[in-house]
């Protein structure tokens, strides 16, 4: 079988600085990681391959920094690596990023199986995986616990709310992968050190390689979601000693001052 | 013969102890009868919650003129009973002394209560890209424990141990008078360096109120290696020649395949490879990848040389957490999986650590006793669990009774130590005189006597 496993570069840290200005994640020189939940994803894939046979590649849409997390892919598994990179593709929403995603895997050629991981760290939005499965018009199934391949269909076990429903679906299928559902195998270093940097396993489609040529379909110019404004919760934490006599009232100015009473 | 505590002491205690904060009788929870140890239980007769260091003077001074024995104690999770009051008497619990009192970055030192918890003060430093490098894997003792038994930890390869990280100390006496001990300096030639007497002294010396600790800018990266082997004899040869390679190593760890079974039992999580007999954990650290990834390929390469199935990278928060937790799980799932057990914490050169395992191997089948073990393979550090199983009391006493016979006198024969961190407590003083011989012992009760001429400080321990 064919799979395919959607990953995504975030940020190594969930301390992340927000521009003053701009109002946008400040990505520069902050470590980055492949997000956490596409771990869980890949693990799942690479299991059903092992069971099934078949190969397994990654797709993630973003910068050139992003191979990094195809090459970890790759050394912790899968065959092969696709990004889709393009300065049109930039400030995409969660509509034009599936629909980017959905362009870039068309390109791609055929696939039994798309997985997903539950949701981004930086996004959060739990969207792009179901959306994608629309925008490509093939079932799918959010909140996959467990797949296994029987008589040619997909059977997952998956939850919504507190119920634990069992579905067979027929492939091509995309599945979002729960969070917590496995622990992911780690990044080996015979892998690395066979593979490097993995160029002939590594592909990258640009705007001019995919169909759909409408720029107005990608990145700032495709996403009907405008964001007024991104900020940091204040989680300022101050410690202040109090010492001497008189240490209730002390307390009391303090916490008054604060306007705590 | 030590004073029982009477009507008239808890009368006079609690007129400088507010009610609350002081517990007598069946007032205290049996959960201050014991420690991490089992096998040995005894409550005191009065249990303090102390939140100064006048309240603790008062106290001694108190206990002292009457010969009233005390215990002080943190979190309770040590290993060698040093925290019972076998003698019963007080107990001064400073857990509610938990306060980080100042952060020199002038002078690189944060001064903390004995109640802060090493997870506590870990997390404070970090989020000020500061580093306080003694990891033992039980986080939530207190740094006073910390202190008196000298706890080790996992990153004592490259960084040392907790005496490393002390520079001064503020106590109170038996006697009840408080003595301010080194300080912030970084050098001292200054007489008897009393601080290093009392780090490691197990509460038989002096109460620990304050602690100035020595703190480094945190490393700016950190990268651990899981390398699974088919044998543990295997994973352990190959520790020699990674210490022999000179590589910058923080940590160098390893680990059987059934202890990790019992974590992944334990803490209901599945550990990320599971396939192979034995692995070595290592962690490297630096402040540039560059430098991390020479050094971490030349110590793959030869592990793999020397039989490793491949290297595995632990290079994020959730990788780290899913290896790191279980390994700081280990002692707790080994406790889990059985109804008791005792502990060898030996420490031996460290080119002697493939011997003393494979040794513990043949000591479990000749005695007939499940033996798993882990530790701290790159500085020599050992922990060896010795489980019941269920069998009868007995013959379970007999059994660890010749275990740790053969352990320790095999300790000995490498030059070994009868204790890398968890310290003497009470049940391991037999242990103590064996391998420091009776004139060492004369003049650990010399300075004992010097402290603490009445005995009244932690008595049965240690010496």
């Amino acid at each position: 079988m064919n799979i395919i496993v959607c990953i995504k570069q975030v940020p190594g840290t969930t301390n992340v600085n927000i521009d003053p200005v701009t109002g946008t994640l400040i990505r520069d020189g902050v470590a980055a990681k492949m997000n956490p939940y596409d771990l869980e994803a890949l693990e799942l894939g690479l299991q059903l391959i092992k069971k099934n046979g078949g190969t397994l590649n990654v797709v993630s849409m973003g910068p050139n920094s992003a191979l990094e997390v195809l090459r970890e892919a790759i050394y912790m598994g899968a065959d092969g690596g696709v990004l889709i990179s393009d300065r049109k593709f930039g400030g995409a929403d969660v509509l034009a990023t599936s629909y980017t995603l959905c362009s870039g895997i068309r390109a791609i050629g055929d696939y039994d199986l798309i997985i997903t991981g539950k949701q981004t760290t930086d996004g959060d939005t739990a969207q792009v995986g179901s959306e994608l499965a629309e925008h490509l018009g093939i079932p799918h199934i959010a909140n996959v616990r467990k797949a296994e391949v029987k008589g040619g269909v997909l059977e997952c076990v998956y939850q919504l709310d507190n119920k634990i429903y069992t579905a067979d679906i027929a492939m091509p299928c995309l599945i979002c992968a729960d969070s917590g559902i496995n622990t992911p195998r780690l990044p080996s270093f015979k892998r690395k050190v066979e593979y490097g940097k993995a160029e002939d396993r590594i592909r990258i489609i640009t705007f001019a390689d995919i169909e759909d040529q409408d720029e107005n379909h990608y990145g700032l110019k495709g996403s009907p979601t405008k964001v007024e404004k991104i900020f940091e919760p204040d989680k300022k934490v101050e410690r202040k000693m109090i010492s001497g006599t008189d240490l209730a009232s002390k307390t009391y100015d303090v916490l008054k001052a604060h306007k705590f009473v | 013969m030590y004073k029982k505590t009477d009507s008239e002491d808890i009368l006079y205690l609690k007129s400088i102890i507010p009610s609350g904060r002081i517990l007598v009788g069946k007032e205290i929870s049996r959960d201050y009868a014991h420690d991490e140890l089992g096998g040995i239980e005894k409550l005191p007769d009065v249990l303090i919650n102390a939140v100064s260091e006048e309240e603790i003077a008062k106290v001694m001074a108190y206990a002292y003129e009457k010969e009233i024995p005390v215990v002080a104690r943190g979190s309770g999770t040590d290993l060698v009973g040093a925290a019972v009051a076998l003698e019963g008497g007080i107990m001064i619990c400073t857990k509610l002394m938990n306060h980080i009192k100042e952060l020199d970055e002038a002078n690189l030192t944060v001064t903390v209560e004995p109640g802060v918890l090493l997870m506590d003060l870990q997390a404070y430093v970090e989020e000020r890209d500061y580093f306080y490098p003694p990891d033992p894997g039980e986080k939530s003792a207190t740094i006073g424990g910390n202190i008196s038994t000298n706890a080790g930890g996992m990153r004592a390869v490259k960084y040392g141990v907790t005496r490393d990280y002390v520079r001064g100390l503020r106590v109170v006496l038996p006697d009840g008078s408080i003595e301010k001990i080194g300080g912030k300096v970084v050098k001292n030639s200054s007489g008897y360096d009393l601080k290093d007497l009392i780090i490691g002294s197990e509460g038989t010396l002096c109460i620990i109120t304050e602690a100035t600790l020595k703190i480094l800018p945190k490393p700016a990266f950190s990268v651990s290696m899981l390398l699974p082997f088919l044998t543990i004899e295997k994973a352990i040869e190959a520790v020699p020649e990674i210490i022999r390679s000179k590589a910058s190593l923080t940590a160098i760890e390893y680990m059987s395949l059934d202890t990790i079974i019992s974590a992944e039992d334990f803490l209901g999580k599945k550990f990320p490879d599971t396939n192979y007999e034995a692995y070595i954990l290592l962690t490297f650290d630096g402040n540039s990848m560059e430098e991390i990834e020479k050094e971490y390929t030349k110590v793959a390469q030869l592990c793999i040389d020397m039989g490793a199935i491949d290297g595995y990278f632990i290079d994020t928060d959730e990788r780290k957490k899913s290896v790191w937790n279980a390994r700081g799980a280990f002692l707790e799932a080994i406790k889990a999986s059985t109804d008791l057990m005792d502990e060898c914490d030996v420490v031996v050169p460290k080119n002697r650590v493939a011997d003393f395992i494979k040794y513990s191997h043949e000591v479990a089948k000749q005695v007939g006793l499940r033996i798993p073990s882990f530790g701290h393979a790159g500085d020599g550090n050992l922990h060896i669990y010795l489980c019941k199983d269920g069998m009868e009391e007995k013959v379970w006493e007999e059994k660890t009774k010749k275990a740790f016979d053969l352990l320790y006198a095999r300790a000995r024969e490498y030059g070994g130590m009868v204790s890398g961190e968890h310290g003497i407590g009470y049940a391991k003083k037999v242990y103590l005189n064996r391998q420091v011989g009776e004139r060492q012992i004369a003049l650990m009760q010399g300075i004992k006597k010097v402290f603490d001429p009445k005995n009244i400080l932690n008595p049965g321990k240690v010496i």
